[in-house]
């Protein structure tokens, strides 16, 4: 071989690689620190093998800090991100600004149609699907069945809140440190307001009416709260008012509480090998009043392509790989089906394997008894079951979170602490312009 | 005259002064603890200081977990470079102000100071933006220009204090020497500045080191530091407490042990002028 040829061929071969390289592109992904996306970012071999030419770059952030960057980064058109993990509070709003791609064009093996209807319709805005969910989530009751036997008490899988109450009556002995239900006190949008709200939909209650008017002076918003404070300050915990999922979480795993009214992904927690009451734990759908709706709520943490995003297409194939079918498939076969990210496809629960899982059945029944379009007795103007679709209700929440909070306190009363947030939340209601 | 102290004062004396150092490293303690708990044992209620299934697993998943000598070698340039950047502005406008202050020197100071009291985030949609249009957002030399302005006043305040502890006829008696303002600065004023121009120095690398607004919300991957490492690692239920804890030790760990090697130094530049 002469030496002109060696050098045309290794000449040739360097710009093959210069060009592979070139041609590879590198996505952002904003993303929550919990097990199932810190799982994925163990499993990306899985998506390199099949898409060599895309590199995938992570910012993992507290849930907090991920939404206040990457509110900044969409409402400036920062375009740092180009897929970001948000959830149904942020899908509505943004959809309707247009600060998300639309999911529509998936290609057909994605198979749209297999999401579970609530959670699609929760991430949809007319008609487009803005984000799709890597794992979706309800509220359900989880109750120590050992604790009911022995009050020979038998939970309906479907209860109400009578049903609740005489529960939390019978199994409660303070003396020995076991109250009978735990429940969120801790002030927040996303902690006590995520619970009370959730509640208040099965009371008939509901946060405005069709004109945007604050509702907290209706006698539904009054029998919400009194059963509320009624049932923690009687059966529940001292100071529950601090206790947020991971407190209730923790006296629940030590056998401090007879019933939890939370989380359906905390099954695998209080079933899981760091509880002491593993198994004696059962499941119940949230309870309800006879009204149509019951207390549960709906959430999913969805992955969306910001609109500002300069590699939408390498961002979409990222989506697909993590969302469909397959991904699912992929982490039974490393992680079992137990860690496979719950609550977005139908196809997972009509998995046999999938099935024998003990809280399999209990979370797709609460998803599906959620409808984040409908979510209350009376007709309202918001979408969203356990928050208002608004940008405003991060704030109102929180504000009327730490009212309700101080009541469970004990620092006023249920007629004050409603007075209050009827007040406050008119002030800025039309403040924002929607009361005029 | 010193006053002579009782064996019994001393030793209360004593233990007071332990039991305010134990109190405040405490915090530090339960985290260290902690990092080497299971997770189930790092939330157990009610808590316990000591367990009995110690590990070192968390640290080795965090280690597994993410790019942690990319986080560190982030933050120490980001930390030294804004503090060497902020004192080669600072010295000269401490100078000025110390021995050839103006009628306004004093307002200008305090000017100075005042934009310290301003929140961060009343300022942080334009400074994202101009980050953004810059092309200085996910850069390090922009955050060191951040960190560097943010810490200036301090800078300014802590050498403006020192230098007018030195008497300005040194400084008359080099320049009737023939020294150059550059000489004056340089081979004089510095030289007997060194001890509180190291505080000031170690101070603000403390300080920017553990910066954690700016540095997380003006970065994403390339030039994210410590602060984001521990962020990664937080979640609002408060689910992975050990691994937090963990991640938490490795980012404080290299500037705790700067602080330890360097507290002589940090002292006497924090209590200086305080006693006269």
């Amino acid at each position: 071989m002469t030496l002109t040829l060696r050098a045309l061929l290794g000449g040739s071969v360097a710009l093959a690689l210069a060009g592979a390289a070139l041609a590879e592109t590198t996505i952002t992904v904003a993303t929550v620190n919990n097990g199932d996306m810190i799982r994925m970012q163990g499993l990306m071999d899985d998506f390199y093998a099949k898409n060599p030419d895309i590199k995938v770059e992570w910012v993992t952030l507290e849930e907090n800090v991920l939404r206040q960057n990457v509110t900044t980064d969409i409402a400036t058109g920062g375009g740092q991100y180009d897929v970001m993990t948000i959830g149904t509070y942020e899908v509505p709003i943004w959809g309707k600004q247009n600060w998300l791609v639309s999911l529509n064009d998936l290609p057909a093996d994605y198979d749209v149609d297999d999401l579970l209807p609530a959670i699609r319709g929760g991430l949809t805005v007319d008609g487009n699907l803005f984000a799709a969910p890597f794992y979706g989530e309800s509220s359900m009751v989880m109750y120590r069945k050992d604790l009911m036997d022995a009050a020979g008490l038998t939970m309906p899988d479907a209860p109400t809140w009578a049903d609740i109450e005489k529960a939390a009556a019978a199994m409660t002995d303070k003396a020995k440190e076991q109250y009978g239900i735990c429940l969120r006190g801790k002030a927040g949008w996303g902690e006590n307001m995520a619970f009370l709200t959730a509640m208040s939909n099965s009371f008939g209650a509901r946060w405005f009416d069709e004109a945007w008017v604050p509702q907290f002076d209706q006698p539904e918003w009054k029998a919400t709260l009194d059963t509320y404070l009624h049932l923690m300050n009687e059966y529940g915990p001292p100071g529950a008012s601090n206790n947020g999922f991971n407190e209730n979480l923790t006296l629940f795993q030590q056998g401090h509480c007879g019933m939890w009214i939370d989380a359906t992904v905390a099954a695998s927690f209080v079933t899981g090998k760091d509880s002491t009451v593993a198994d004696h734990v059962a499941f119940a759908l949230a309870p309800d009043n006879g009204l149509g709706k019951r207390g549960n709520w709906l959430w999913a943490w969805s992955l969306a392509i910001p609109a500002s995003s300069q590699k939408q297409e390498a961002a979409k194939t990222f989506i697909d790989w993590a969302t469909d079918k397959d991904y699912l498939a992929l982490v039974a076969s490393r992680e079992g089906w137990a860690n496979v990210p719950p609550g977005t496809r139908t196809s997972l629960y009509e998995n046999p394997e999938y099935q024998k899982v003990p809280f399999a059945k209990m979370t797709l029944d609460s998803i599906n008894s959620a409808d984040p379009n409908a979510p209350t007795v009376k007709p309202v103007p918001y979408v969203g079951v356990q928050f208002v679709a608004i940008p405003e209700f991060q704030g109102l929440g929180t504000t009327v979170g730490e009212i309700f909070s101080a009541a469970l306190a004990g620092q006023k009363s249920a007629d004050d602490a409603l007075a209050e947030a009827q007040s406050i939340v008119t002030d800025e209601m039309t403040a924002a312009g929607y009361i005029q | 005259m010193a006053r002579a102290h009782s064996p019994r004062r001393m030793l209360i004396t004593t233990i007071a002064a332990w039991g305010v150092a134990l109190l405040i490293f405490f915090p530090v303690l339960w985290m260290i603890l902690t990092s080497f708990k299971t997770e189930a044992s790092a939330v157990a209620s009610p808590p316990q200081l000591f367990t009995a299934d110690w590990t070192t697993e968390n640290y080795a998943e965090v280690w597994a977990r993410s790019d942690y000598p990319r986080f560190f070698w982030n933050s120490v340039v980001i930390s030294v470079g804004s503090t060497l950047l902020g004192l080669a502005l600072a010295i000269p406008a401490a100078w000025s102000m110390a021995f050839v202050p103006g009628r306004r020197t004093k307002d200008l100071l305090m000017w100075m100071l005042s934009t310290k009291m301003m929140p961060a985030v009343a300022v942080m949609v334009p400074l994202y933006l101009v980050f953004q249009k810059t092309g200085l957002f996910d850069t390090r030399i922009g955050l060191v220009l951040a960190l560097m302005l943010m810490n200036l006043p301090i800078i300014v305040w802590m050498l403006y204090t020192y230098f007018k502890e030195i008497p300005g006829e040194i400084l008359e008696a080099a320049r009737m020497d023939g020294a150059s303002l550059w000489n004056e600065i340089v081979h004089v004023l510095t030289p007997m500045a060194v001890p509180g121009i190291a505080s000031t120095l170690l101070l603000n690398v403390i300080l920017a080191w553990n910066e954690a607004f700016w540095t997380i919300t003006l970065t994403t991957v390339r030039a994210a530091p410590l602060s984001a490492f521990i962020a990664s690692f937080s979640a609002p239920q408060g689910l992975f407490y050990a691994k937090l804890s963990a991640a938490s030790a490795m980012a404080i760990a290299p500037i705790l042990i700067l602080g330890w090697f360097s507290q002589k130094q940090l002292v006497r530049g924090l209590t200086f002028g305080a006693v006269k």
